[in-house]
């Protein structure tokens, strides 16, 4: 299972007045099991993008192959693409709509037309997954939930599907630091159980750079650079000009470094740092005895 | 498809339609629309036609938006014609068992399909060339004499301001909930007509949560500029007859008048 996408073009409002070129001339891959970050500035075209990968919206260019299924041709079943693609928007927990958690986070399972005893499996599974309590919150109205549970129900009904392909657009959007955090690790929880392909957008760097095994940045709909977190976040320059910052982390680092500390360049996780410069302290005590 | 909704969209421009004192838009599409019933032959029709034609031109909102907008009443167009076609009596042109088209049973069909087209154009025309805000105030200001009578002029245009400013919300909102349940498979093309309404209890659900929470947000927000109504505001806007005010209404009247005598006369 892999993704390639080549060239992608959109306009909205193709032929009115208001016409706007969304996207123009995005092209990547992402490999088997990876775990994609997306970063780029409100409006940069991020959403756009995201809704061609389950073929809620069609290129006016370009092509889309997952899973050497080109999803963009003519007479591709989106039933088939949504099985395997789950998406999960920006706020879910506004498309929450049935009388219990678990009636809710069935919907997905039941459009796929899964029977009654594999559905329920995998709402269990999938409910369980998210961190929440399964026996404690299936019965419960999804709409007395807190919003940090609404989230992850709602996530859980993606996840449910259990697509080879999982896309969040921004998932921590508007959520308290430990519900962040526990959204977060759910996540990589997901990926790591599951082997999925992950794709995330966020305006968080650090999460991004921990998480992220290829970093895709987009400024007004085309593409600025893609690579490794450590390779796009040692261009400091190109994405402050796109309007990013590095994780706050690297922002320390880089600013140490500049006034003569010598450690690496671009570290990416606390943890790194304070080795770094515990060492490089060690070092500097030993010169001056 | 949603988007496809025109009705009550505003379409930016800065046309002699667009810049028109609201009060004589409303006054002009009020008559309009008297003018349409007052109509009872096709000559009428082709006089209202090009009248609204040449608005439409002066305005220069494009056709292809405002014919648009006549989508969503496709069905209903269809379903009008269609009654009409075979509820008349008269002169049979063509049976078959109980169906039956008659000459009368034609005319009437195309002469009130003919009437809702100019209907739904004309009144949209009012919404296109016009700021919501405009719109309001002019509503206020067309309504104040009645506040004598105890009429809350103030409060009712508000309302329909909101009502119109959130038109547009509610259809992003609605786009939004929809592309978010097909992710989930959810199938709103296919189906019997069970099938397929039930399948928008997922969007309508959400909907309504959103509405509600939408509306709590802009009450809140409402309280916290403190609003408190109609009493003592003044306006950033002061509305004043223009000249050309005085050429449209001379032109509203002339329009009137040559309906009214036409209808009459043929």
């Amino acid at each position: 299972m892999s993704i390639q996408v080549k060239n992608l073009k959109h306009i909205y409002e193709k032929g009115m007045p208001t016409e706007s070129v969304a996207i123009e001339g995005i092209s990547f891959e992402v490999g088997d099991g990876e775990f994609l970050g997306i970063i780029g500035h409100t409006g940069s075209g991020k959403s756009t993008l995201l809704q061609h990968l389950n073929g809620l919206l069609k290129p006016d260019e370009g092509t889309i192959v997952i899973g050497g299924v080109d999803i963009t041709a003519p007479g591709v079943s989106m039933v088939d693409i949504r099985k395997r693609i789950g998406l999960v928007f920006q706020y879910p927990e506004y498309q929450l709509f049935e009388e219990t958690v678990a009636k809710d986070v069935a919907f997905g399972p039941k459009n796929l037309g899964l029977g009654e005893e594999e559905t329920e499996e995998r709402v269990k599974e999938a409910i369980e997954l998210v961190g929440l309590d399964y026996d404690d919150i299936k019965d419960r109205s999804p709409f007395e939930l807190s919003g940090g549970q609404k989230r992850r129900v709602a996530i859980a009904g993606v996840v449910a599907m259990r697509p080879e392909v999982l896309i969040l657009d921004e998932p921590t959007a508007g959520l308290d630091p430990k519900a962040h955090k526990d959204v977060l690790n759910m996540i990589e929880e997901v990926h790591r159980r599951t082997g999925n392909i992950t794709v995330l957008v966020s305006h968080n760097m650090a999460d991004i750079a921990k998480l992220s095994d290829k970093v895709l940045v987009i400024d007004s709909g085309h593409m600025v650079t893609m690579g490794t977190p450590k390779e796009v976040f040692s261009k400091r320059e190109e994405l402050s000009r796109v309007g990013l910052d590095l994780p706050p982390i690297t922002n320390l680092t880089e600013e140490l470094r500049q006034r003569g500390m010598d450690i690496e360049q671009t570290i990416l996780s606390v943890d790194d740092a304070a080795r770094q410069i515990a060492e490089y302290l060690k070092d500097k005590g030993h010169n001056k005895c | 498809m949603l988007r496809d909704i025109t009705l009550g969209q505003y379409f930016p421009g800065n046309s002699w339609i667009h810049r028109l004192d609201p009060r004589i838009k409303i006054m002009a599409t009020l008559l309009f629309i008297i003018e349409l019933f007052i109509v009872d032959n096709f000559i009428g029709f082709l006089i209202a036609a090009v009248v609204l034609g040449i608005i439409v031109a002066v305005s220069k909102v494009p056709v292809s938006y405002i014919l648009r907008g006549l989508k969503p009443i496709l069905l209903i167009l269809v379903f009008t014609f269609a009654l009409n076609m075979f509820m008349v009596k008269g002169r049979i042109l063509w049976q078959w068992k109980f169906l039956h088209i008659t000459a009368e049973g034609l005319e009437l069909a195309v002469f009130m399909a003919i009437r809702l087209i100019l209907l739904l154009m004309g009144s949209s025309m009012l919404t296109l060339c016009t700021r919501p805000i405009a719109l309001t105030d002019g509503i206020e200001r067309l309504l104040s004499p009645f506040k004598k009578i105890g009429l809350p002029a103030h409060d009712i245009a508000m309302m329909m301001t909101i009502a119109l400013r959130f038109i547009p919300t509610l259809l992003e909102e609605a786009d939004k909930i929809m592309k978010a349940q097909q992710a989930r498979g959810a199938d709103f093309e296919t189906g019997n007509l069970m099938q397929r309404a039930k399948s928008l209890i997922p969007i309508l659900v959400p909907l309504f949560v959103s509405a509600f929470r939408i509306a709590q947000d802009l009450a809140m927000a409402m309280e916290a500029r403190c609003y408190r109504g109609g009493e003592n505001r003044t306006r950033m806007n002061e509305m004043k007859f223009k000249g050309r005010d005085y050429a449209a209404i001379v032109m509203m009247l002339l329009f009137a008048a040559v309906i009214i005598i036409e209808s009459k006369v043929l």
